[in-house]
């Protein structure tokens, strides 16, 4: 043993990582690898007129930034300060009590310092310190201040980008401070510095032009949805027509692309179609929209006015066909923009009617002023008067736990509607330990735009806390399907079960309606929409 | 350790500089430290606050942007969360006023590790909400009682919040439980901020310097009442005095006195730039003062401005024969 | 006394240091909060560490069950093959087990049977390093699978199956060519 050296670590580990030794301020950040997404493609940042459009890499120690960036970003800072009292607010109050510091799913699942919710919005505030404060300018790094400068910058920048924005820490904030608010002003500044990732600058571009996130052109968008015509009939006997910017429809539906486009979001995609063809004869008159064909919204994780932008699709396209009003499909942060964004930034929708189900009667008086439905709000008061004919054992083969997307649940507050359809279409439904679900939910670590592929490290470490959950009634209740009523969710799930909880698969709520629902007309289904044999239907 | 020591000398040195001018330099510093700097601190603790509170108050709320802890109120059989997702004024005010006076937030910290894990464990969470609330309770119960200095005849309400107050009825003066609670609440919370890395961590100095100066106070207050049992009647007459706009230093009242009143002026001197404005800023916390009825209600953004958009017609423009061939209605043919 | 009846009076101890030990491969701040929050939802990774380790250690004074050394080694090792750290500081701490032993043992004879004995112990905490190596591997492979097949499993996948991908060998050959 002697001839060792006597810290065996010297031998395969350079540096001691041991950043306590200093304060955070003096504690450099490394980007690293796996943890960031690539940069923006200049490209889509020239499509939709941001600054600063440019080939540029997080690693280079050059980022090609304007020569007066720094005065970009202090009069960006106060500018913001003047227009949002929330960021004004949040800058001065915090105490530090760090009753945030272990709610982030990316500390717990890290265990980086800088990604305490607190920490986090240190990084802004003591530069907000030493630019708009007089404590801070008169005893600077006393007061908890600091100079902004091209280190400051890159710090901002990755750990703005290890937040999605979910608000677990805002429920434990006695004082309700919301980092999601703090993260959106940062990377709001840092657009004014053509520093998005490309992530969420490539899909608000092509939201932009075609609509939607994937840059789906018409034809295709429709072609998509043809195959899921055919493959519904296949599967059920039953011919569903769905239409396509119809004028004259009662009800425009949108929701997000990522449904018609991507694996496991084209069945509850399906899941629509044969809900809304059942509901036809009953007087349903709803059309889809290849204009409005996106309802997610990557302009929310770039600016405000960028989500304004975007959103005003939805408006628009229910004013030219001349709807009553918008039924949404599921879709987590799309539900956060309808729900305190929308109808401020793209109302008055004075030109729609208060909404009201042409089924049942009732009047969803709780969305008379952005006249837009929730498709679990409608599904749940649908079966609730008895007008679906539904068989739960189809589902059996299914064990199913919901997950509680961030922005239904904290920035909506919707828990029980999809619970009640999930009950209503599956025998087998287990909740995950209660401080993982509801308001207290973990993220799945892959929101706010960070579900790309190349940052994959980071999304398994913030989907670390939601996997663990799942991973327990996995093991207890045998659970091998999660629910969720989020596009990005049923993106980003998979991959992580894939990796912390193989064996579970993840669904859409409205998928599971479609396979209980018993459509008039069907031939005996003997699969369910992913192709598998329903049970009792095995060979 | 480098900002708590520092934040400690501050302290130190204040109260030293307190001490020894009210002891040695007689008069002039009695008059200073019991007139001129009070007045001082007050006038700018009032400007310093309203400034700080119309300086939010400037800037608009664009959004609505509650923080939902509870189910919407939707369809009508489904409960609604009237508290953590209130959807009236009412249910506003009650979520405010549990905010406010019981840190209901802070509260939920605590509530499920008791609950949940396999066995109930050792929480530090929870002391933190306690020690808050004690430390809230009795700052507030420690300066109301002070009132009894400033008004003459005292009011029943002062004499009343004195006789729970000092219920235990141990020595005389009788023991006040509040100043003790205080002093106590405050060591826990600057404690806990040494001890804990992670809350170490996130510590600046201007979280050690007040609550040292707080301790200072408290400290100082019992010290008064209890070691050094100054003169209360010259106390009382120098009190009424600065509330009459008749200033008056009486002899006698003794140094601990001025290294108190110096304590409390520096307190109000520094309220407004600091932290302490949390005080006045959970009222404004848009996270928690708005209903969650943005669907049902408009909120309405003052600077809303009109922004550029891709209008359905440019989209037809772009993919118009793509559109007609797919068989999609188009708008000109 | 034998070696193993020395361990397994000592075992909660030992347990309480290997934890210590892989809790401080985290920033200080950090472990505090992985030490002492207890409840398994709020902290995985603390939580998970302590049960694992728990079990190895039995399995190392007992059975030496490869299933479940394997389901225990896996949950931590596949934790630390998405953190910051490099593969050797991913899975070090298994041999700091043997360094934890000799410390408990300082006190005690080493007569001849127990230093055998010791050797043989060691050989069961590297037969669980490598297959912590294995797991470690294993993971990242899985991370590198992920990212390379996610995007084609989601749209291409949904792509495919609708017929939309008909261009799919000029890309190839394209590919190819270049």
């Amino acid at each position: 043993m002697s001839d060792l050296p006597k810290n065996n670590n010297e031998l395969i580990e350079k540096i001691d990582y041991n950043p306590s030794q200093k304060g955070w301020m003096d504690t450099p950040t490394e980007i690293r690898k796996g943890m960031y997404c690539y940069a923006s493609n200049p490209k889509s940042v020239e499509y939709i007129g941001l600054p600063n459009a440019r080939q540029w890499n997080p690693l280079d120690d050059d980022w090609k930034l304007p020569a007066n960036w720094k005065e970009i970003v202090h009069n960006a800072f106060k500018e913001r300060l003047d227009r949002f009292r929330s960021f004004k607010v949040f800058m001065d109050i915090c105490v530090r009590c760090g009753a945030c510091a272990d709610k982030c799913h990316f500390f717990i699942g890290t265990g980086d310092p800088k990604n305490m919710p607190v920490l986090r919005a240190e990084l802004l505030r003591s530069v907000y310190r030493n630019d708009f404060t007089t404590a801070g300018k008169i005893f600077g790094k006393v007061a908890g201040a600091r100079e902004l400068t091209l280190d400051v910058l890159k710090e901002w920048w990755y750990y703005f980008f290890q937040c999605t924005e979910c608000r677990r820490c805002s429920v434990f904030c006695p004082y309700g401070i919301d980092t999601a608010e703090i993260t959106i002003m940062a990377r709001e500044i840092f657009n004014l510095l053509g520093l998005n990732i490309d992530w969420i600058a490539t899909p608000s571009a092509n939201c932009y032009r075609t609509g939607n996130h994937l840059g789906i052109q018409p034809h295709a968008y429709k072609e998509m949805i043809e195959f899921f015509v055919d493959d519904i009939e296949e599967k059920t006997g039953v011919v569903v027509e769905p239409s396509f910017n119809k004028k004259g429809a009662d009800i425009l539906f949108i929701t997000p692309s990522g449904d018609v486009f991507a694996d496991p979001g084209t069945y509850t995609a399906m899941g629509y179609l044969m809900l809304f063809h059942y509901l036809k004869e009953q007087g349903l008159n709803i059309t889809w929209s290849t204009y409005a064909s996106e309802g997610g919204n990557f302009g929310f994780f770039t600016s405000h006015e960028m989500m304004k932008r975007l959103n005003a699709k939805m408006y628009a396209e229910a004013k030219r066909l001349g709807v009553k009003w918008i039924l949404g499909g599921e879709c987590g942060h799309m539900w956060r923009v309808i729900t305190q964004y929308m109808e401020t930034m793209n109302g008055p929708a004075d030109f729609l009617q208060n909404p009201v189900s042409p089924i049942t009667g009732t009047k969803f008086e709780n969305a008379n002023s952005t006249k837009m439905v929730h498709i679990s709000e409608f599904t749940a008061d649908l079966i609730y008067h008895g007008k679906l004919k539904l068989d739960k054992s189809r589902n059996d083969n299914q064990i199913v736990t919901f997950h509680d997307s961030c922005n239904p649940s904290r920035g909506m507050g919707m828990f029980e509607e999809p619970r009640y359809v999930i009950k209503n279409t599956c025998n087998r439904f287990y909740e995950m330990p209660s401080n993982t679900i509801k308001e207290q939910t973990f993220c799945c670590g892959s929101g706010s735009g960070l579900n790309a592929g190349e940052d994959m490290e980071l999304r398994m470490c913030g989907g670390l806390p939601r996997a663990n959950a799942v991973k327990h009634v996995h093991d207890k209740f045998g659970v091998n399907m999660l629910a969720t009523i989020c596009a990005i969710d049923r993106a980003a799930l998979p991959a992580l079960m894939n990796y912390w909880v193989p064996g579970v698969d993840v669904t859409g709520v409205t998928e599971l309606v479609a396979n209980a629902l018993i459509m008039p007309g069907e031939k005996e289904r003997t699969v369910n929409l992913r192709d598998e044999p329903l049970p009792g239907m095995e060979e | 350790m480098v900002k708590c020591m520092f934040s400690l000398t501050v302290v130190i040195v204040l109260s030293l500089l307190a001490f020894v001018g009210a002891e040695t330099a007689g008069f002039k510093a009695q008059f200073l430290f019991g007139i001129a700097i009070p007045y001082a601190a007050l006038l700018i603790f009032v400007i310093g606050v309203l400034n700080r509170v119309i300086g939010w108050a400037r800037s608009p709320v664009p959004f609505a942007i509650p923080t939902t802890a509870g189910q919407q109120k939707s369809l009508p059989w489904i409960k609604p969360a009237n508290i953590d997702n209130p959807s009236t004024t009412g249910g506003v005010f009650v979520r405010m006023f549990l905010e406010v006076f019981l840190f209901r937030s802070l509260f939920r910290n605590t509530k499920t590790q008791l609950s949940e894990g396999p066995k109930i464990s050792f929480n530090l969470e929870i002391f933190l909400w306690l020690a808050a609330l004690a430390f809230h309770a009795s700052f507030f119960t420690v300066l109301a009682r002070h009132l009894r200095l400033f008004t003459e005849p005292v009011p029943f309400v002062i004499q009343m919040l004195e006789k729970v107050d000092g219920m235990m009825q141990v020595g005389a003066p009788g023991i006040m439980l509040s100043g003790f609670v205080l002093l106590a609440a405050v060591s826990y919370l600057l404690i806990r901020r040494i001890i804990i890395p992670q809350v170490k961590y996130i510590s600046l100095t201007q979280d050690y310097f007040p609550l040292f100066l707080i301790i200072g106070i408290a400290a100082s207050g019992i010290l008064m009442r209890h070691i050094f049992k100054i003169d209360v009647i010259g106390a009382k007459q120098l009190a009424m005095g600065l509330v009459t706009f008749h200033p008056v230093i009486p002899e006698g009242i003794g140094g601990i006195f001025y290294v108190h009143i110096f304590f409390v002026s520096v307190l109000l001197a520094y309220f407004p730039f600091s932290k302490l404005m949390h005080m006045g800023g959970i009222f404004m916390s848009p996270t928690r003062n708005l209903p969650g009825n943005t669907r049902a209600f408009r909120h309405v953004n003052p600077w809303n401005y009109p922004v550029h958009t891709h209008t359905y017609e440019e989209y037809e423009d772009d993919f118009r024969e793509k559109m007609i061939d797919a068989g999609l209605p188009v708008e000109k043919e | 006394m034998k070696l193993e009846e020395l361990l397994e009076q000592k075992k909660k101890v030992i347990v309480d240091k290997w934890f210590d030990i892989v809790v401080d491969t985290y920033p200080t701040d950090t472990s505090r909060f992985l030490k002492s929050q207890k409840n398994p939802f709020s902290n995985p990774v603390g939580n998970t560490t302590q049960k694992s380790l728990a079990v190895l250690m039995d399995e190392l004074l007992g059975k030496m069950d490869t299933d479940t050394i394997n389901s225990f080694l896996d949950p931590i090792i596949r934790i630390r093959a998405i953190q910051d750290f490099t593969p050797s500081r991913a899975v070090s701490f298994l041999f700091s087990l043997k360094e934890i032993i000799r410390d408990q043992l300082k006190d005690k004879d080493f007569n001849e049977t127990i230093l055998i004995a010791l050797t043989q112990f060691d050989r069961k905490i590297d037969l669980i390093a490598m297959a912590g190596f294995d797991i470690y591997m294993k993971c990242r492979e899985k991370i590198y699978d992920i990212k390379a097949n996610e995007e084609k499993n989601r749209t291409f996948k949904a792509f495919e199956r609708a017929g939309l991908i008909k261009e799919l060998p000029d890309n190839k050959t394209e590919s190819q060519l270049v």
